[in-house]
């Protein structure tokens, strides 16, 4: 019962915060790669400032799988870091928080790319 | 001649239109996205039950939607998938797959280094480096304000 309760609060968080995205979409003229990058340092920048570690906490996927998500986790891992390795951290921090996601992305494009084509041409 | 107050206009108006874009756009980005999100949760409940650490199962879930992504777009699935749903592929870390995956087929003719390599990261590259280096930033921030214990 509590999973499925767990489930249901992914979905729901999840899902709104792709509506704000759509919101974003269709009434202003920022493109999909704007948004991503606006995405993502709203994800720092609330976690930064600590509103989005409860959010993820209460809403589990449905708040770390949005982009907003990837910048509270580059925020997050980046404080951790600097708690262990000191002014360091702040170097080190960001790309090995990044590291999984994007590594995982580029290897897939390339293995994709080596195997497909683009279906446009 | 039939008198018709604003309102009633508004209403008429209203019921003949069809429904907003914006709205029908909204629902399907909610339900798309929410069950991104729904799908990432329930990989990593599943994980959970067969004894992963939760943050190897949170990561594993994120990898499977990312290799996901990578399929369904070399498939041409993924685009046509978008279009309908928008924001709610978009935002999550599917778009920032698709963003990676995407150019580096499309480039593809260019070669291997001038095309997808350096193509790869047109959309992804904005995304880490505003990301990292707001990241930095705040740990630098942070180092001053707490981290010096």
């Amino acid at each position: 019962m509590s999973v499925v309760l767990t489930l249901c609060k992914a979905f729901l968080v999840g899902g709104l915060l792709c509506v704000i995205g759509q919101v974003l979409i269709d009434k202003t003229n920022l493109t999909p790669a704007k948004i991503l990058v606006l995405y993502v340092l709203a994800g720092v920048v609330l976690g930064a400032v600590g509103v989005y570690a409860p959010l993820a906490e209460f809403a589990g996927a449905g708040a770390t799988v949005p982009l907003t998500g990837f910048g509270f986790n580059l925020a997050k891992s980046t404080a951790e870091a600097v708690n262990e390795r000191g002014l360091w951290g702040a170097l080190e921090g960001p790309l090995s928080a990044a590291s999984v996601g994007v590594m995982t992305a580029v290897l897939s494009a390339l293995v994709v790319s080596v195997f497909a084509r683009s279906k446009d041409k | 001649m039939m008198s018709v107050s604003n309102e009633d206009y508004a209403a008429m108006t209203n019921r003949a239109a069809p429904p907003s874009p914006l709205a029908l756009d909204c629902l399907k980005a909610f339900l798309v996205g929410g069950g991104v999100c729904c799908f990432a949760q329930a990989i990593t409940e599943a994980l959970v039950l067969l004894r992963l650490s939760r943050e190897d199962a949170k990561l594993l879930a994120m990898m499977t939607l990312i290799v996901l992504t990578a399929i369904l777009t070399a498939a041409g699935v993924f685009d046509r998938l978008a279009k309908h749903a928008g924001a709610g592929l978009a935002v999550p870390i599917t778009g920032f797959a698709n963003s990676v995956v995407s150019p580096a087929l499309e480039f593809k003719s260019e070669g291997y280094i001038l095309g997808t390599a350096a193509q790869m990261f047109s959309i992804a590259g904005p995304v880490i480096v505003f990301g990292c280096s707001s990241a930095s930033l705040y740990g630098l921030i942070y180092f001053f304000l707490a981290g010096r214990r």
